[in-house]
């Protein structure tokens, strides 16, 4: 039966093919570079529809094998992690692209979910989401100002009357200001800074308004004189001063630079601070931000970015009276006799927390002072905090 | 069956100097513009497109001979060789991913612009048009790939120069490039009078 109808049909079908294509459309012709031809048998048209299905069934199936094979099991969570990264491949992360750092975060436990800077913490939290891993909180990080030699407190070689703009000014002879090293003032930064987060003092220093600042680094790589620096910015006691000068040099040439004097050195409880090349420099590595070299540095070349340091508060309740605090106390703030009550003199008392850490009874608590108390004195007015 | 090796080698020859794809046919401008601006992506996109080049110009030449030709289907040659040369790319491409990582993430970019390239197409079409055996068509695939490999690492070469070149504003980029590509071009001109083929 079926035989008989596959019989009848396949030449009706033959003489239909042979109907369109030589007959409904003769004048059709045919394109490209093949060869125009008179009359097209239907056995022709079946056997190139055939040749193509069999090649796409043979590439098809051939694809699947290849694909079942060698199949490379991705990690989901890989393309995860790459979908939550910026995409930019810049490489920040020290990793060969997005992928890279991906495939690293996810395979490696070793590798911080911290590492995209341009994706800054909330990428991080992600990661460390999709991977299960801790998120370590990116250090934040703020620009800082490597000199306080304002107009008033630094000398100039000339007088400088070109276009107002370090990177002009340093063209001069290196700029006007007599020491090499330091901010020449003219902005530049302040110009550069995407964010407003720079404003030139009245002394023609730029002050970096911690809220705003983003830390991308534009006002580092804008300045000529490399004054500026990302630093962390929890880390609030820098030493302000690049001065390589010998101190005799610097002292002529700046009041609050450094002279290497060593009095930071020797004075640094944690010993944090080394002298190198004429200028002392913080490990901020090791640095408890206690403030103590801020006090002592005789030309004030280190700054103290705390506005206002905490004072010690000693709980009479808790107090042994064991006088491990009034020793450890570089100013000598606490007094009190053995066995009683120890009270800290808040006139005296530098807010450097080290009290706090070595009291074993932890009766000392840091409060900030209230509204009322003047801040410290500082060289400069810090920016208000908006 | 005889082969006559005098004309493979000038086939090699030829496709790879006088008639270069890029230099004197103007073909696979669209990778040669993409990948010539470093060194590296050029070397590169020159390795895999060589060998690209060589398999797919077999395979297509063993479709051609004995599936084609003898049922007179040299009409539908445009639509298979692309199809043989897609099916192997992306073959070779899962391959790759699995057994060699290191050369997937060095190469693997570049199998995806290959599979849409004019030159991958055109030396199937001139090995079918010109009725070449497998060591004529072997010899065209080769020297068409070491001729555009040739071709892509001569403007890599300049390109890094023109980084730090003085070049007009309104030249800078591809302008200077097409430019440098016709001057290169003229050059080759100097090869034509050295085989008649």
């Amino acid at each position: 039966m079926v035989e008989q109808i596959a019989h009848i049909m396949t030449p009706l079908f033959h003489r239909m093919l042979d109907i369109v294509v030589n007959r409904l459309i003769p004048q059709a012709g045919v394109g490209g570079s093949t060869e125009a031809v008179e009359y097209v048998a239907p056995k022709t048209i079946l056997l190139a529809v055939g040749v193509l299905a069999a090649l796409g069934i043979l590439f098809g199936v051939a694809l699947a094998i290849v694909a079942a094979r060698f199949v490379v099991k991705v990690d989901p969570k890989v393309e995860q992690v790459r979908e939550t990264l910026p995409g930019a491949n810049c490489g920040a992360c020290g990793f060969a692209g997005c992928m890279g750092y991906a495939e690293a975060v996810v395979g490696n436990p070793d590798v911080a979910v911290n590492m995209c800077a341009p994706g800054k913490s909330a990428v991080a939290e992600k990661i460390a989401e999709i991977t299960g891993k801790r998120a370590e909180k990116i250090e934040p990080k703020i620009a800082r100002v490597f000199c306080q030699g304002g107009a008033s407190l630094s000398r100039r070689r000339f007088i400088y009357s070109g276009v107002m703009d370090c990177t002009a000014a340093v063209l001069a002879a290196g700029g006007d200001k007599s020491c090499e090293f330091g901010c020449l003032g003219y902005g530049t930064c302040m110009r550069a800074c995407p964010f407003d987060a720079i404003t030139m003092s009245a002394d023609n220093l730029p002050l970096i308004h911690p809220d705003k600042c983003t830390a991308c680094g534009k006002c580092v790589a804008a300045c000529p004189k490399q004054v500026i620096e990302l630093a962390q910015a929890s880390k609030a006691v820098v030493i302000s001063c690049h001065s390589r000068d010998k101190g005799a040099d610097t002292k002529k040439k700046c009041q609050v630079g450094c002279i290497a004097c060593g009095m930071c050195v020797r004075t640094c409880p944690v010993e944090a601070i080394k002298i190198d090349n004429n200028l002392a420099r913080i490990d901020h590595g090791k640095c408890i931000v206690c403030g103590l070299c801020v006090k002592k540095c005789p030309t004030s070349a280190i700054k103290d970015h705390i506005p206002l340091r905490p004072k010690a508060f000693i709980d009479p309740a808790q107090c042994a009276g064991i006088d491990v605090c009034a020793k450890v106390c570089p100013v000598n703030a606490i007094t009190g006799d053995l066995r009683s009550a120890h009270v800290v003199n808040r006139e005296k008392c530098i807010g450097c927390g080290m009290c706090e850490a070595r009291c074993p009874k932890k009766a000392i608590t840091m409060a900030r002072p209230a509204a009322a108390v003047a801040p410290k004195k500082s060289r400069e007015k810090e920016p208000a905090r908006v | 069956m005889h082969i006559n090796w005098e004309h493979v080698l000038t086939i090699f020859i030829a496709s790879a100097l006088i008639n270069n794809f890029v230099f004197s046919r103007y073909l696979g401008l669209c990778i040669f513009f993409g990948v010539t601006k470093r060194m590296e992506t050029a070397v590169g996109m020159s390795f895999t497109f060589t060998a690209v080049m060589l398999v797919g110009a077999a395979l297509n030449w063993l479709i051609y001979t004995y599936v084609m030709v003898p049922y007179q289907l040299g009409f539908l040659k445009i639509v298979i060789f692309i199809g043989v040369v897609a099916a192997f790319v992306q073959a070779a491409d899962t391959m790759m991913k699995k057994m060699t990582p290191a050369l997937y993430y060095k190469l693997g970019i570049y199998l995806a612009l290959i599979v849409t390239n004019c030159i991958i197409l055109a030396v199937p079409l001139i090995n079918a048009d010109e009725h070449y055996g497998l060591f004529e068509s072997m010899a065209l695939a080769l020297g068409s790939g070491l001729g555009f490999s040739l071709a892509l690492i001569i403007m890599a070469s300049i390109r890094e120069k023109l980084e730090l070149a003085d070049v007009p504003k309104s030249f800078q980029g591809l302008p200077i490039s097409f430019v440098l590509t016709g001057l290169i071009a003229l050059a080759f001109l100097g090869f034509s009078g050295m085989i008649t083929l």
